[in-house]
């Protein structure tokens, strides 16, 4: 009865959508003001509809109702109860459903907290926003019901795929999603702003809430994927370059240059169209995204089952949700008339550069992520494009990026004194230098990734902290007055602070990972020891434990170095009960400068164990600098500035960390 | 000619979406590529055994059944994921799968088969890739099927899935067996 009840409740969802796609935006038009405010209690009752559907869904799973089918596919009756939640999502109905919850979270809150945008504006947006929906309700009910009922129903179901059954992963799609989901609403303002005819400073300053907390939670989001990664897949890695990491990855970086550039709208009334264009690509990539995941046109481990019915049905949504816009750009862009003109040398201009460098290496990703489809429908030829091309190209671009950014915030609006930004990095081109000089001691035949990697992290580190001093002038006056300056320097400048110091730790962190990883491999004995890196890892004994829903044969090693016991280490080669698939539980023990990883493998069937251990220099850097880079953008999402007159409040915030 | 600048955008999205929309063809499978190999002898294979003081691969030593040949690499995530299922090839339906480590380290490939369990027959390395261009696999992981007279009969592109191995390898190798 309840999933019947879910299904019928995103019947009303869409009926809600379609008013609120229709009404508002001819009320708009016509100046017809009950029709305009009637996006709000539709914004309200589609939203919950869709928490009502999502609800029944995760009760179905809860409850391990197999008579409904993607329960039976993706959920067992012994799994845990937090990978049966979980598993509302691990799939594609499921994760439809969650993206168009999200969608509607975001229309939900313009319309409850958009108390201050101009009416119009307000309209159109939750209009553009329902017509998304109506796009994903239509697609879910037409294509891929969650709520479709098996019958007979089976007495058992299938498990969720063992990969996925890890905490970092129950709470990677909810985040990512969030992410960039959430820049749908800041299309919405977009193409509302377009139709509007208008875009001004006080659209840029209703925009940024949105785009931040998107960015944020965009943020964390891939973040998570990439520690599962690390944790689960057991061999270390954490970035691969596949197809559908790519794909969550372009949004960011095109979202980090809208970040930046609806900055200069904002102050310098510059830069408009280009703003414009930027908030319908962020999304245009995430529907990109959504698309090559659920076609299956590309292949990749995480692409749900690929149908192409539902790739054609998508394919057809991105092609009007972005054609339609961007065809209204080029109508209307061309009379968005910039504010004065800018210096090359200034603030503007370096988040210009900001923006033509971001833009390129979006477009660098995207060129690797097609391009073998490209070459396999034109020549027949197939290829796949790997970590050296993503170096060679991605790498190369982010290093002049990565030295801006700190010239970037010494740089005055309007005119920027270059000699002057330069002479105070002087401290930061110091320290940069002298780690380049360390990365080439500690090993001078590596690669040299190692000392280029370490330099710009460090000079930007470095300049990030000054700018910093300088901005609360850490070293005049007595330290009330400084404590005084620091209190009241605006928390948007802090976020950018934390922002670009969180980058600037995560960078270290991958060039050492990436560069002085080492590992060692061997058959042991219990008994019997493997050395790396001045490490001894000893292993104590293997013993076979029962999990909920797996049995697993456990090591216990004993970690030390110059006879001192650093640690015990646990991994874990597990056997699924349903599923016959072995995943690896990697033990790590993070320490400030390296992450020590242990990986238990077959048995030799003489009685020893194959052992993996490696040694990874720095990599908890990655966790800790995008932390910071999250903590910088809820702290610039609290800045009070953008509060009054805008429409968020601390429910986003909330919403944000939820 | 500053109007044209405004539709460089939709110009390119629209060159995506029929990029796309050729991509989505059903009858484009991109797990059973034709391959020109089909019906043609296979091509010759002398790699390095993958484990110390295993002997050369060669096909030779397999003429007169049917076996199946799996490229991989440890650096290959899709690899992991089909892994589970290439034991049940041996398993359910009597085909030995030879292994061929692509572009790979040999100690790395060796770490991936003692982490997850070696189902091949015999592994030899190809480390530079050169046996792959001759089977022209499009990447990693492809499987062939090689019939008792040494001729390729089956190609399947990219990781085997339960649906895959049921639906197009199965009748693939039932057909060969005949």
């Amino acid at each position: 009865m309840i999933p019947e009840l879910g299904h019928y409740a995103l019947v009303l969802a869409l009926v809600m959508a379609l008013a609120q796609a229709t009404l508002p935006m001819v009320g708009a038009a016509r100046g017809i003001r009950p029709w305009m405010q009637l996006a709000k209690p539709a914004a309200l009752a589609q939203f919950a509809f869709v928490v009502f559907a999502f609800l029944a869904l995760m009760l179905a799973f809860a409850s391990s109702d197999f008579s409904v089918a993607i329960v039976t596919q993706h959920s067992h009756s012994e799994q845990p109860l937090i990978y049966k939640l979980s598993g509302t999502w691990g799939n594609h109905e499921g994760s439809l459903l969650l993206w168009v919850l999200i969608l509607t979270i975001f229309g939900a809150l313009v319309a409850l907290f958009g108390e201050n945008l101009p009416p119009r504006l307000k309209a159109r947006t939750l209009s553009i926003q329902a017509m998304i929906s109506v796009g994903f309700l239509l697609f879910m009910l037409l294509t891929s019901n969650p709520f479709a009922r098996l019958n007979p129903a089976p007495v058992e179901g299938e498990e969720l795929n063992p990969l996925l059954q890890d905490p970092g992963l129950a709470m990677h799609p909810p985040m990512l999603y969030l992410g960039y989901v959430g820049f749908s609403i800041v299309f919405s303002f977009a193409v509302a702003a377009l139709i509007d005819g208008k875009v001004d400073a006080a659209w840029a300053r209703w925009v940024r809430p949105w785009c931040l907390l998107s960015w944020t939670t965009l943020t964390g989001g891939i973040v998570l994927g990439s520690w599962w990664a690390y944790n689960e897949l057991g061999w270390g890695g954490w970035w691969f370059w596949d197809p559908v990491e790519n794909a969550s990855f372009m949004p960011w970086l095109i979202g980090t240059a809208l970040l930046h550039s609806a900055l200069v709208v904002e102050k310098r009334d510059a830069l408009k169209s280009w703003t414009i264009l930027l908030s319908i690509l962020t999304f245009g990539f995430s529907l990109l995204g959504t698309f090559l995941v659920r076609s299956g046109i590309i292949t990749s481990v995480h692409a749900f089952a690929d149908d192409p019915t539902r790739g054609v049905f998508i394919l057809a949504l991105l092609a009007i949700a972005i054609g339609v816009p961007l065809s209204l750009y080029a109508l209307r862009a061309p009379v968005l008339r910039g504010g004065g003109l800018f210096a090359p040398l200034s603030r503007e201009g370096a988040l210009v550069m900001n923006n033509l460098l971001l833009a390129v290496m979006t477009a660098t990703v995207l060129l690797g992520t097609l391009y073998p489809l490209l070459l396999e429908l034109t020549t027949g030829r197939t290829i796949s494009v790997g970590g050296p091309f993503y170096m060679a190209t991605f790498g190369v671009l982010a290093l002049p990026l990565l030295l801006l950014m700190a010239v970037g915030p010494f740089m005055g609006w309007k005119r920027g004194d270059v000699r002057g930004a330069l002479q105070r990095l002087i401290a930061a081109g110091i320290c940069a230098l002298g780690a380049a000089i360390v990365a080439v001691w500690i090993k001078s035949d590596g690669p040299l990734l190692a000392p280029l990697g370490l330099l710009v992290g460090v000079w930007l580190l470095v300049g990030t902290l000054v700018e910093f001093m300088e901005r609360i002038r850490l070293f005049e006056g007595n330290p009330a007055r400084i404590w005084n300056r620091a209190r009241h320097s605006p928390r948007a400048a802090y976020g950018m602070t934390l922002a670009h110091l969180g980058l600037a730790v995560a960078v270290i962190g991958m060039t050492g990972a990436a560069a002085w990883k080492s590992e060692n491999i061997k058959v042991l004995q219990p008994g019997q020891a493997l050395t790396l890196q001045g490490y001894e890892f000893k292993l104590e004994s293997v013993q076979g434990i029962r999990g909920e829903n797996y049995l697993a044969d456990q090591a216990h090693f004993v970690v030390s170095r110059d006879g001192d016991v650093i640690s015990n280490l646990y991994p874990e080669r597990r056997q699924y009960l349903v599923q016959p698939m072995p995943t690896t539980e990697a033990a790590i023990r993070s320490m400030p400068f390296a992450d020590l990883y242990a990986v238990i493998g077959e048995p030799d069937g003489k009685g020893g164990w194959i052992v993996r251990i490696y040694h990874e220099p720095l990599v908890a850097w990655i966790w800790f600098g995008a932390l910071i880079m999250v903590a910088g953008g809820l702290t610039s999402l609290s800045d009070r500035r953008y509060r009054v007159g805008a429409p968020v409040r601390a429910g986003a915030a909330q919403a944000a960390k939820a | 000619m500053r109007r044209l600048i405004f539709l460089l955008p939709i110009a390119i999205v629209a060159v995506l979406v029929a990029l796309f929309w050729i991509g989505l063809d059903p009858k484009r499978d991109k797990s059973a590529l034709p391959s020109a190999l089909v019906g043609k002898p296979a091509p010759a294979v002398d790699l390095a055994g993958l484990s110390d003081g295993a002997p050369r691969l060669t096909l030779a030593q397999f003429k007169g059944q049917l076996v199946a040949i799996n490229f991989f690499a440890s650096w290959c995530l899709p690899c992991r994921a089909e892994h589970p299922l290439l034991k049940q090839i041996t398993a359910e339906f009597g085909v030995p799968v030879i292994g061929i480590a692509w572009k790979d380290k040999p100690e790395d490939s060796r770490a991936f088969l003692a982490e997850l369990g070696d189902p091949y027959v015999a592994t030899g390395t190809d480390q530079n890739g050169r046996t792959g261009i001759d089977f022209g696999i499009t990447g990693v992981p492809e499987t062939f099927l090689i019939g008792a007279d040494g001729t390729v009969v089956y190609r399947f592109a990219g990781p085997l899935s339960p649906d895959g191995l049921r639906e197009q390898l199965a009748p693939a190798i039932a057909e060969a067996k005949q």
